[in-house]
Parts: structure tokens; sequence; C-alpha cells
């Protein structure tokens, strides 16, 4: 009972405080870790539902409207979140390192990215591209076919391989994508290189909502979908074959797995959600190019994956939205405030901060920040911020 | 926290709440009479040093030139964003800045491929960036009313490299490299379409973003022993290029874009790149005698030279503080969309010449200068020779 | 086609591909040693690597400032500046397995991998960190020693440096050590044990612990060798310079079968040679349509190819699965 008031009270307080002080990052935060505990929150399922609703499908697009930047990192949130779903599979569940995952997003921004600018007609010649506005839908379908596609593709060649061969594989997939896009703008201009490809045409908006809250609720609906299917798979048989391999492959295989099969299912899998969302990607982008598929970005989703707790569907969500608003919002937040500090002149212990080397400067050491954190939270909290429950009992024998 | 998740984060949240709202409500009473100046560009990762320059030659202009809007009884600050060279980065961070009512202008970006997103959100609220280093011509070829840029295009500089080429150098034969890069990589492909118009017979055209062992690329090129070597890139890459190229035996004279305009070029390159030339729009310092001082000034404040695209930033701050000055002279304070008209009527002579920008937001003609590396001391860099000087327009397509 | 030119060129690009080679496999040794001992990838390795350059570079640019670098003796500045080197990138190595790795040893696998790219992203921007405040540089370049700058010319095609001679002859010499350390003295055979079976090695009253500092120490000590080299080599570092060759490296450990110390050796001066030819090659016999940028695709595409054949690498050996 107390926790359903607290919870009811968290949102419609911290709402009003975003409201109020549309700027204030805290605030931000502060609303963040309201639905937070609506989650862990012991109140009965539709009240939880229902505050989610109310603070994902009303609160959170009003606050959009008075301050755009928390809609972006809300968008951005989701669409890591769907990455990490996707990964969380073939690394959570069936247990298969994957260190190149950003190349199934990349094949999932390039197709539509190619079909949706006037790129397409230096491939086939003439005049037919871009796509008018309304191909975008059924090009989501599109992307996560050619992703999950790409997926087998990968799958195949590295079937017999084990842990880190693999890992080593699918990051060599991963930049081979990458150069590929790169280098790709001779003999035949099909990605156009460095440059990128833009302009990249938008789909319609429904209901003439205004662009940034369109995707956002376009994201929001495919991480849903997203969510429901990892929720059904890991009931599955295959999501059980999947946590088989991954315990133990040889034992699965003599239970009657069917080994190549499942593992095959897993990069499609994991690789279709990745591609739906480069779909998504390129459109809000309108510009894309190689820079934003490195090794990096792979690395960046795994972290995902494992700070959440591995194999754990909250886990990925709460995993991605940590290190995004970590990183878009936290750490900036944090080296704007201390250059406000600097310029107004404060002091601290007599060492007035006018006069701080440029060498230090805050704005410099946000990933270092970053991989403080990563550190600590591997030693401190090894299972994940949360973990699936088998593994939690497992790590605490 | 494994055993009580929910009062943990009950608690944890109330605390925050604590510190959030009386720091909401400071920063919502902040910003009467403040503008704003914002620079992005990355500050971290890899292509740092480049940023930082970009950040710093508009913190020097920002403190140089604030004067006469202080006077008006305005508070100038400078708030730099790192964008990390990625584009999901600069275009919350983009968000973010369009939420600041206070900004007036952005500064950036390194990265044409974050500047294109980037532009796309500051466009919808009017808010003018003025690129100091986006040589792509995309960036204004879109006709975006509040995109500007102080640098000149690819498709003028490569042409003012390959007119040097052929009248001035004599050269029959030339080897063009560039960094895989939009910037290397647009450079690099202008002056080979021009060269070949010209006559000179490229005897190779080889993209790497290899950054230290250059072995294997110059052995072919040792073997062909072409006139001369285009490198289309950054001096960072350029220098140990040109050095173990000179020291395998290569002689063909070597010849590049404003990205070789550092004297961390003969830090790096040493002898090997005494005698080898560059375009550039900035005068030669011994010329300009702003330009002598803007060096100086930034030797001095920051302890090094500056990075090429520093001076452009420079300018860039001066063209938008000129800007904000003529739309803040009525006593009213300045609007973004005031500021982003005023640019257009800007006529700036600055240190990287006379600006001053045609419908699209290009400089309406550029004077770039060839000019003569002279000796194998950094300092000494100021003193580089001027070869030539070539005006030329940007095409208006 | 230019048939004498592509003959021409093909002693060059194979010295070329075989310096490349030595530094990939020094660097592939740590990689190597620590997965042999402890399953899992350094993910910091190629940090701990560059940290050996910049020791190098340091100690280079004060014997300069102090005008000693034209009187000493050359060679005694090379094993100066790579002792210095090893020392430097032996102690982070310690150090870092003492506070980021040895909490997890415990853990799944992949905890410690996220801690390493923590520490990874940690020490890059340390780098930065430390050089900006002291040098207020990002590049540095190593200052020239005209001795080692000399050529021999040994055909109209082909010539080798003092400074490759250089590298090639103090690789060899660290590969034979680390060999004779690994094969012929307790200490190796204490740190084979421990690779087998940590249970078994420590009931036979070996300090696992202690082993494993050791093994990150000479593993450490080896990629900073290799970042003095590379230094000397190459001419110019910054903090983020570790990155790609330590990539590459971990490449190279397990293209010669990952845990297994001549694999890496192997495997390093496949994946020179590899690279060499392609960024050489590959333009000249497509006409241009595909360059040296294609090298790393080239690369890892017969890397893929013979993991496919070779599941546990070239010298890797079938071992039985582990649960």
């Amino acid at each position: 009972m107390i926790h359903g008031v607290l919870a009811v009270a968290m949102v419609a307080l911290s709402a009003w405080a975003v409201a109020t002080f549309p700027r204030s990052v805290l605030v931000f935060l502060l609303f963040q870790g309201s639905l937070l505990f609506t989650y862990l929150a012991r109140i009965p399922a539709w009240l939880r539902g229902a505050l989610f609703a109310v603070a994902l499908l009303v609160l959170m697009p009003v606050i959009g409207y008075y301050n755009g930047y928390y809609l972006e990192v809300a968008t951005q949130v989701g669409i890591f979140v769907a990455l990490a779903l996707g990964l969380n599979i073939v690394v959570g569940l069936a247990g298969l390192l994957d260190l190149g995952y950003v190349a199934f997003f990349a094949v999932g921004a390039y197709t539509w990215a190619i079909f949706g600018s006037p790129q397409a007609n230096l491939i086939f010649g003439g005049g037919a591209f871009p796509l008018a506005p309304g191909w975008f839908y059924p090009f989501l379908l599109v992307g996560l076919l050619v992703a999950a596609g790409t997926g087998l593709l990968l799958g195949l060649p590295v079937l017999r391989l084990h842990g880190d061969y693999l890992a080593i594989v699918t990051l060599g997939f991963g930049e081979v994508i990458r150069v590929l896009a790169n280098n790709l703008d001779k003999p035949i201009n099909i990605t156009n290189g460095p440059k990128g490809i833009t302009p990249i045409v938008r789909p319609p908006m429904p209901f003439g909502l205004p662009t940034s809250e369109a995707f956002y609720f376009l994201v929001l609906v495919i991480v849903a979908v997203v969510i429901v299917v990892n929720r059904r798979l890991e009931d599955s048989h295959i999501g059980r074959a999947w946590e088989a391999i991954r315990e133990d492959q040889l034992a699965a295989q003599a239970m009657g797995v069917p080994l190549v099969r499942a593992k095959l299912l897993a990069f499609a899998c994991g690789a279709s959600f990745a591609g739906v969302m480069g779909v998504v990607f390129s459109a809000k982008q309108v510009f894309i190019n190689p820079e934003s598929f490195t090794f990096l970005e792979s690395i960046g989703v795994l972290a995902m994956v494992i700070l959440g707790g591995m194999g754990s569907i909250p886990g990925a969500v709460i995993g991605a939205t940590v290190v995004t608003v970590l990183n878009l919002q936290v750490l900036k937040g944090l080296s704007l405030w201390l250059n406000e500090l600097k310029n107004a002149g404060v002091t601290v212990l007599g060492y007035s901060l006018t006069d701080l080397p440029t060498q230090l400067e805050p704005a410099k050491y946000e990933r270092m920040i970053f991989g403080v954190i990563l550190i600590l939270m591997m030693i401190f909290r090894p299972q994940g911020i949360f973990p699936v429950r088998r593994r939690a009992r497992e790590l605490e024998r | 926290m494994s055993r009580y998740p929910v009062r943990v984060t009950a608690v944890l949240l109330a605390a925050l709440a604590l510190v959030a709202l009386p720091a909401g409500s400071h920063l919502t009473a902040q910003g009467k009479g403040t503008i704003k100046i914002a620079t992005q560009s990355p500050l971290s990762g890899g292509q740092a040093a480049l940023g930082e320059g970009i950040k710093l030659g508009t913190q020097l202009a920002v403190e140089k030139f604030k004067g006469n809007l202080e006077k008006m009884g305005y508070k100038v600050e400078l708030v730099p964003f790192d964008d990390q060279a990625k584009p999901d980065v600069g275009v919350a961070n983009a968000k973010n800045i369009i939420a600041d009512k206070d900004i007036l202008v952005v500064i950036g970006h390194l990265n044409s491929g974050v500047a294109i997103p980037s532009s796309e959100v500051y466009k919808e609220v009017n808010l003018a960036m003025i690129s100091p280093a986006n040589t792509n011509p995309t960036i204004t070829d879109r006709g975006y009313a509040s995109v500007y840029r102080v640098c000149g295009r690819d498709d003028v500089q490569g042409v003012v490299g390959s007119e040097f080429a052929h009248a001035t150098l004599k050269a029959k034969t030339a080897f063009v490299i560039h960094d895989k890069t939009t910037y290397g990589q647009g450079v690099a492909e202008f002056f080979k379409a021009d060269a070949e118009k010209k006559g000179i017979k490229v005897l190779g055209f080889e993209g790497t973003e290899e950054k230290s062992n250059f072995d294997p690329i110059i052995t072919p090129i040792k073997a062909k022993n072409p006139d001369l070597i285009y490198f289309g890139g950054i001096y960072e890459q350029a220098g140990p290029f040109f050095k173990q190229a000179r020291e395998k035996g290569v002689k063909s004279k070597f010849l590049g874009p404003d990205g070789m305009d550092s004297s961390d070029l003969t830090k790096i390159g040493g002898k090997a790149v005494v005698g080898m030339h560059y375009t550039s729009v900035a005068g030669p310092v011994s010329v300009y005698p702003q330009a002598k001082q803007f060096a100086e000034d930034y030797k001095k404040k920051f302890g090094k030279n500056p990075e090429p695209f520093a001076a452009q930033a420079y300018d860039a701050t001066a063209i938008a503080v000129k800007a904000i000055e003529a739309t803040a002279k009525g006593g009213k304070a300045p609007t973004r969309e005031a500021v982003t008209a005023a640019i257009r009527g800007v006529r700036h002579t600055g240190i990287t010449g006379s600006v001053e920008f045609d419908a699209k937001g290009d400089p309406k003609k550029a004077l770039y200068f060839v000019l003569q590396v002279v000796s194998d001391n950094p300092e000494k860099w100021g003193d580089n020779k001027e070869v030539k000087r070539l005006v030329i327009a940007a095409p208006s397509k | 086609m230019d048939y004498p030119l592509l003959v021409g060129i093909f002693p060059q690009v194979l010295l070329d591909g075989i310096i490349l080679g030595f530094m990939y496999a020094l660097i592939a040794l740590g990689y190597t040693m620590v997965y042999g001992v402890l399953e899992f990838i350094n993910f910091a390795h190629s940090e701990i690597f560059i940290v050996g350059a910049f020791v190098g570079v340091e100690i280079l640019l004060s014997l300069k400032g102090a005008g000693l670098l034209e009187t000493l003796p050359w060679p005694l500045v090379l094993v100066l500046i790579l002792v210095a080197g090893m020392a430097g990138s032996a102690a982070l190595a310690v150090s870092v397995e003492r506070i980021a790795y040895r909490p997890l040893r415990a853990a799944p696998r992949l905890i410690p991998l996220i801690s390493a790219i923590g520490v990874s992203f940690f020490l890059q921007d340390l780098i930065r960190l430390v050089e900006s405040v002291w040098r207020n540089a990002f590049n540095l370049v190593y200052p020239t020693m005209d001795v080692l700058n000399e050529r021999f010319e040994l055909t109209s095609t082909l010539d080798v440096s003092v400074k490759s001679l250089v590298v090639i002859v103090a690789a060899l010499l660290m590969l034979w050590a680390l060999h004779a350390i690994v094969n012929r003295t307790k200490v190796g055979t204490a740190i084979r044990a421990v690779a087998e079976d940590q249970a078994a090695a420590s009931l036979m009253g070996i300090n696992v612990n202690r082993i494993i500092s050791l093994t990150f120490l000479i593993g450490g000590a080896m990629g900073g060798a290799a970042g003095v080299l590379f230094g000397v080599q190459y001419g110019l570092i910054n903090p983020y310079s570790g990155f790609i060759p330590g990539l590459k490296a971990f490449t190279a450990a397990v293209l010669g079968g990952i845990g297994n110390i001549p694999g890496a050796m192997v495997g390093g001066i496949v994946l020179g040679l590899l690279e060499a030819f392609a960024a050489s090659y590959l333009s000249l016999l497509t006409g241009g349509a595909f360059g040296a940028e294609y090298k790393d695709i080239f690369a890892f595409s017969v890397l893929i190819l013979i993991l496919i054949f070779r599941p546990k690498g070239l010298l890797g050996e079938v071992v039985r699965e582990r649960a």
C-alpha cells in the first residue's frame, strides 16, 4: 500500500519538477529514478502498468515538448534498449560472445539510407529514388530481414568456433562491414564512402505529430514489441535450448538440442532487432556515414548488456538506460556545471577555478569517468544491476 | 542493494530530490542578460587535438571581442560541448544546446559527419552554426539559412592544389593519398579529377586509415616514382607518412591541403617536410599582422601553437560576436533569428582573409594561399613563405 | 599489368611485413600469456603497450634536453629506453591486474572483460591528461637518432634501415628469452602448471596469485618493449595509438591459437605479412578498384578462413571441451 502511494507521489512530484525546471539534469534524473522505483515497488500490476503508461505515453512527450533534449535522450535510450535486447539474445541467452554487433545496426541503417535517398539512383540508374516516405514502414520489415540474413551469413561459417575464437571472428566481421561501408564508393558507388548518405527521407508523421515526438513514439512501439518478443522467446523451447547451449553445449547436444539451428536462430534474432532500429536511426538522423558504426559502439552495447545483468530483459533495459543517460546527460551535465562554476569564478580551497589550466577542462575527461564507473561496477556488482535470478544465486554461492 | 532494492532506491531518490530541486531552481533563476556561445567539437578521443583547437580558438576570440557586449550589460560566456566525433552524441548535444535559450550561436563541428545531422537540429530553431572546419560541399549545398562556414570547400581547395601542381610545380605525374575521412577523401578526389583534366597523370589513388605504419604503401610509390605526392588529410597522419617516405628514399615533391597547416607538421616530419607546399585560406603570419598577433596570443595563453582550424574558429567567433552586437544595438535582447540573419550581413576581415557570405552560407570568394615550409624548426612555422595566391569563387550550382 | 614492378617490390614488402609481424608478435604475447592462465581477454593490453612507448619517448626527450642524446653511445640509449619501457609497462600491467582483475577472479569470464574495457578507457585518457599537463602535447615525436635512420641499399628495390634491423634483432632476442623462461626455468614450469590447472597447481604448493602477477609482469614487459620499438620504428605516438595495433595483435594471438606462446609469434608474423602484401599489392593487382584500404578486410577474411579449417588457430591444439 505504502509503496503504491509512494510510487504515484514520486512520479507526480518528479513530473511536476521537470515541468517547472526544464533545464535541470538532476530533476530529469529524478523522473527517471521514479520510473525505476515504480518498477521495483511492490504494487499491483495494474497500477504499475498505469503509471508506466502515463509516464511514457503522456508525461514524457509533454516534457519533451518543453525541452526537446530530454525527448532526444529518451529516443536514444530506446534505440539502445532495442540493441541491448538483441545482443542479450546472442550473448546473454545463447552465450555466444559477439564483438561486432553494431554491424547489423549498420546493415539496417544502410538499407533504408540507400533506398530512402537519391543514392540508389547511382546504383540502378534512373530517377526512381528516393522512395516515397510511406515506404519507410515496409522497410522496417526489409531492414529486419536483411539484418537477419546477414546474421545467418555470419553464423554459418563460425558455428564450429567457441568462446574467444568466436569473439574475434565477430569483431572482424564488424570491422569488415564498417570498412566495406567506408570503401564501397568505388568501383560502384553503393555507400558513398566516408562522405555518407544524405538526405534520407523521413516517414510521414501520423496524426501530424512533430518529428521528435513521432520518432519517440515509433521507438517506444518498437521497444515494446521487442520486449514482448524477447519474453516469449525466453520461455519458448528455443529460448531454453539457447540457455542449455550456454550452460553446456555438449550436454545440450546430447539431449537433442539442434545446435546448428539454435545458434543460427540466435544470430538471426539478435541481428533483426538491430536491423529495425538501424532503419529508424537512419531516418531520424537524416544522414549516416560509417563513423556511427565503429568497434567502440559494439563494445558500448556489450557493456550495457553486462552492466544490466546478462540474460535478463529488465537488465538489458536498465543497462542501456544507465549507459546512455550517463554518457549523454550525467557526464555532460557534470562538465557543463563545472564549466559554469569556472565561468562564475568560484574558488575551491582558496584556488580560483578560473585559473584552471585548459588541459584540465572537465569536458575532456568524460570517457575516463565512464571507464572508472565500469571498473567499479564490475568489482562491486559483477552480476549486473538486475541479474537473472538463477545467475544471482550462482554468484552468491 | 540486493536485499532491499526498493528501499534503497527510495532513499536514493529522496536524497536526489533534496539536491535536485534547489539546484534546479538555481538553474532557472540564472541567465538574465547572459549571451552564450557554444562550441561543439571532439574534446576526447583520437581527434581531440583538432577539436580542442576549435574550442581554444573560440575561447580566445570570445575573450578578445566580448568587450562591447559587456559594455551593453550582457555577460558573455563560452559553453564547450564534446561531440566525441560521434553523430548521435552531436545530435543529443544539439538538442541540449537549443534548449538553452541563452545560446545564440554554435561554432562547430570538426567532422562533417557530425555537423550534418546536428545542423538539422539547429535549423529547427533557426540557431546559427558557423563551421570553422567542415569543408564537405553538402554542408551548405542543402541551402539552410542558419548554416555558415568560414573555411573553404573541398571542391575549391582540391582545384587550387591541382592548379598549383600543374602551373607552378610543372608536375607530370602524381600519386594521391587520402585518409578515408570526409575531408581528406573529398579534397583528394577533387584534386585528382582536376589534375587529370589538366593532363597530370595520376599514377595511383589510395586511401588508408593507417596512422603509423606506411611502409607497404610507400613501397609501390617509390617504385613508380611520381613527380608529386598529394596527401588529402591532416598533419597527424601526413607527418609520419612524409617522414617515412623520405627515409625510404622517395624523392617526389609533397603537397597537401590546409590540414597540414600546423607547426606540429614540422615537429613530426622534421627535415622531410621542408620545402613541401600546402594550400590554406589562412595567410602567412609574416604578412598578416593580425594572424601574427593571434598566433602569439594563442601561444601565450595555452602554451602551444595553434592547430589547423583554430584560426578559422577564431574568425567564426569574431563574426558571430559582430552579428550579435549588431542585433543588440537597438537595446533589445538579441534573438536567434536576428543573429542568424545578421551574420549574412557581416563583413569581416579576419586572420583567414576577409569573409563575406553568399546566399548558401559559403564565403563569397575564397582567397587561397599556397605556402612553402621553410624550416624544420616548429618555432619558425610562422615564417612559411607565400608562394602563390589564388582567388576562386565558390561554385554556385 | 606491370610485372617487373610487381616482382621488383616483392622483397621490400616481405621485409616490411616481417618487421610489422615481429611488432604484432611481441604485443600478442601479452594477450596470449594472460589468456593462457586466466582465460580472459586483457583488453587493456593495448594501453599497457603504448605506455611503454611513452616511457621511452619521455626518457629520450629528457636525454635530449640534457644534451646527452648525441654524446651517449646509441646502443646504450636503446638498451636504456627498452629496459625502462619494459619496466614501466610491466609495473602498470601488474597493478592493473591487482586492482581491476584480481577481485573478479571467480566471476564469469565476461565480467573481467568489461572491467578491462573500463581500464582501457581510463588509461587512454589518463595518459592524455598526464601528457597534456606535463608536455602540453597530444602527439609525441620520437627524437631521431641519425644513426638509426641510415639505410643500406641491398638491391635497387630493397633497402633496410638500421632501426629496422634493431627492431628485428631486439624482437628475436625477446622472443628467445621468453621461450627460455617459460620452458627452461622453474618459474616457467609454474606458469605452465597454473595455466593447465589452477587448483592442482596450488595444491602442489605454487603460489597462484604470485604466478598470475608474474604472467602479467612478463606480458607487460613484452608489450612495453614492443611499445618502444613501435615508437622508434614509426616515430609518432599519441595516447590512442595503442588501440589499433592492440586489436591487430589480439587477432594475431587468436590466429596462432590463443594461449599458445609460439602460436602468438607465428600468428603475428602471418598477420604482418598479410597486411603488408594486401596494402602493397591490392591496388596494383586490381588496377585501383580495390586499394590499401581493404587490407583489414583481407586480413580478417583470411583469419575467418583459417579458423574455419583450424577452429583453434594455427598452432592451437584441439583440447577437451571445457565446461
